[in-house]
């Protein structure tokens, strides 16, 4: 039994292992306390609020979010805004909608079942706009990145002086976490840039990690519900296998063999 | 007990089951007679069934919601993320699961290796395996291909361009393949339809692999013919039923932890991707239990040479019952193949590491080493052993070591108990 044990966590580390197996590439990344994580990790509401104004302040400039829609701000284990913030969130947007009976197409405000507006009609003219780079859709950013939330979190502030012995091309900025180190986005954000609301003092740091709460939320927007059902999941399984082992226990006492 | 006296006692039941014999059927399974002394090793053929089970049902309610469609797969995919109910849940079972199945299924063989469970009178049962994980293997690729990200497309790309390695049709084999001249639309679609076929294709053959198992019935630790039923077996039911069901509980813990922890830990992250044929991820790898194929095939320097090499590995499995020439089913009582088990172990796992690894320098060079053992193993030390070996004294039946009868058993027993 105890081998069997042993044997899983050997077979798990080993895949766990591999999946981090260019670990030789990569950089310390800044860490902080991601409330998100661990079993009973849940979203700070506060975090993801201002990581929405965040977002839509400075980063929806550039960079789509086309799987969300506006309804999903007012949903359980996401910013929650109230019904009543989204729709106003929402109305702010202009949507092209249509053909009418008309046969044209026409602009109105958004509504809650709108998915979030893209900045560009098309991926050329996002690329035409941005010296032919494409500014990656946000939806799913940070499940789309190897080192996920503490990656983002590290770019936003990893923007450095280039080494005398990079040169940049022009539109082309250093980055000490970018995967080698240039990247064609301009420092998006800097102490002060944006007002938040609620008080909070709008510091380089908190931003990236406001905006960095609000990624991972838009990549997993049920993570409070999967984290809330796997540790009932998960009792409940290990509640059935102490009760099974003991009937099975029982049921052999019956043969001399062992289980 | 046995199969041809049972009569149901009710009329009812006797005037049904003499037109379909369904359950003499159920008889048969719930008193199979069954080697006591199995231990958790044997555990994982249920559990795989379990496996095959959920990917079906999970399978099935994702076909409900994905489109394929290259336009469309990828955004559907996040659909059923945000918008189905519990479709998060569905589809990370699901793609956990495969992971959950590869584990199962490594096991599985591994104890198959062991305790030489493929040896006379078994052969059927483990070639039917071997198709099986074959076809595993398949399917599990196809499926990997569905989300359309970029380590689905390239993943695609790469291994379907093995076909070309063929000389003079590989090229067309490989047009045809994709229905196009390159990983297109038609490549899902049809990559889309196998991947829905495959997994039923696969129960057929575990209906066959089960009712192979109960010609000869279940090998056991000791690896010696038993007499069924005697005191030597217990019936299927209640004895093995518990058992394996307390086995499959521990076994959904883990996958649980995944599912709920983890979900995203075992799959690459460009899969978030959504698949550009403009753009080559920095690395191609397939998902973990495919890593050491693709060393192999990575290690052979030409190109042909190395697709053969690849499914050489696999297929010379299909043949070990007749490259291992030992008569001793057990490892329990061979003590020199029980180290070269061991080798091949750690040999399979370094060649899932180095396959993770680009293929250069040192890492290329264990990859061929680790290689050249993995054919030496089974071309050269399996025949050989047998032959060479001095095996330890076998006993009569499993009622002696489970007792503790002569010191020589007590010897045995302690040699399995520190293997399980």
């Amino acid at each position: 039994m105890k081998n069997l044990f042993k044997l899983f966590s050997i077979i798990i580390l080993i895949i766990a292992s591999n999946s981090y197996s260019f670990a030789a590439e990569k950089v310390e990344y800044l860490k902080t306390d991601w409330s998100f994580k661990g079993l009973f990790g849940k979203f700070d509401r506060a975090s993801l609020q201002r990581g929405y104004q965040v977002y839509t302040e400075v980063c929806a400039s550039c960079h789509s979010m086309k799987y969300l829609s506006y309804r999903n701000l007012a949903e359980p284990g996401g910013p929650e805004f109230s019904e009543a913030q989204a729709k106003a969130i929402a109305a702010s947007f202009e949507v092209t909608d249509g053909p009418n009976s008309d046969g044209e197409m026409f602009t109105r405000p958004g509504k809650l079942s709108d998915k979030f507006v893209m900045p560009y009609d098309n991926v050329k003219a996002a690329q035409a706009a941005n010296g032919g780079a494409y500014p990656p859709d946000m939806s799913v950013l940070v499940k789309a990145r190897g080192g996920g939330v503490d990656y983002i979190y590290s770019l936003l502030q990893g923007y450095e002086e280039a080494p005398s012995n990079v040169s940049l091309d022009d539109g082309v900025y250093y980055n000490k976490y970018m995967y080698g180190n240039k990247i064609r986005m301009a420092a998006p954000l800097s102490d002060g840039l944006v007002e938040y609301g609620d008080g909070t003092s709008a510091t380089l740091e908190q931003m990236s990690k406001d905006v960095t709460t609000f990624l991972m939320w838009s990549a997993e927007p049920h993570l409070e519900a999967r984290h809330q059902m796997g540790f009932k999941a998960i009792v409940y399984l290990i509640i059935l296998t102490v009760l099974v082992y003991f009937s099975m226990k029982k049921i052999w006492s019956r043969v001399e063999s062992e289980v | 007990m046995s199969d041809h006296d049972y009569r149901p006692k009710s009329k009812v039941g006797q005037w049904f089951n003499d037109r379909l014999p369904l359950l003499t059927l159920a008889n048969h399974l719930t008193d199979y007679p069954t080697p006591k002394n199995l231990n958790y090793w044997w555990t994982f053929g249920g559990i795989l069934t379990f496996c095959l089970i959920t990917q079906i049902v999970t399978g099935l309610t994702l076909a409900m919601h994905y489109i394929a469609h290259a336009d469309m797969a990828f955004e559907s995919v996040e659909h059923i993320m945000r918008d189905v109910n519990y479709g998060w849940l569905i589809r990370y079972i699901h793609a956990n699961g495969a992971s959950m199945f590869f584990l199962a299924v490594y096991i599985h063989i591994f104890r198959s290796l062991f305790y030489g469970s493929y040896k006379s009178p078994r052969e059927i049962i483990w070639i039917l395996g071997i198709i099986i994980y074959l076809l595993m293997m398949a399917a599990a690729f196809m499926g990997y291909v569905l989300p359309w990200g970029q380590m689905s497309f390239w993943g695609a790309t790469v291994i379907t361009n093995l076909f070309s390695a063929i000389p003079l049709v590989g090229e067309g084999i490989v047009t045809w393949l994709w229905g196009g001249y390159s990983v297109d639309n038609p490549t899902l679609t049809r990559f889309f339809t196998l991947h829905y076929l495959i997994p039923f294709l696969i129960l057929g053959l575990v209906v066959l692999h089960i009712w192979a198992l109960h010609v000869p019935g279940n090998n056991n630790p000791v690896g010696i013919d038993i007499k069924k039923p005697s005191k030597d077996t217990v019936p299927f039911h209640p004895y093995i039923v518990i058992k394996d069901g307390f086995a499959l509980l521990m076994f959904m813990i883990v996958f649980a932890f995944f599912v709920f922890y983890a979900p995203n830990i075992l799959g690459h992250a460009d899969n978030y991707i959504e698949a550009n044929p403009m753009v080559t991820p920095a690395h191609i790898v397939p998902e973990w239990y495919l890593l050491p194929f693709y060393a192999i095939l990575r290690s052979v320097p030409d190109k042909l040479l190395g697709v053969v090499a690849m499914l050489s590995a696999i297929l010379i499995l299909a043949v070990l019952p007749w490259l291992d020439t030992s008569k001793i089913r057990s490892a329990v009582f061979r003590p020199l193949y029980k180290q070269f088990y061991w080798i091949l172990v750690a040999d399979v796992l370094i060649l899932g590491y180095v396959g993770a690894m680009p293929a250069e320098g040192l890492y290329l060079l264990i990859a061929r080493v680790a290689t050249a053992y993995y054919f030496l193993h089974f071309l050269v030390i399996l025949p050989v052993l047998g032959f060479k070996e001095k095996t330890l004294p076998v006993p009569l039946s499993i009622t002696e070591p489970v007792l503790g009868g002569s010191p020589n058993l007590a010897a045995a027993r302690n040699k399995e108990s520190k293997i399980e």
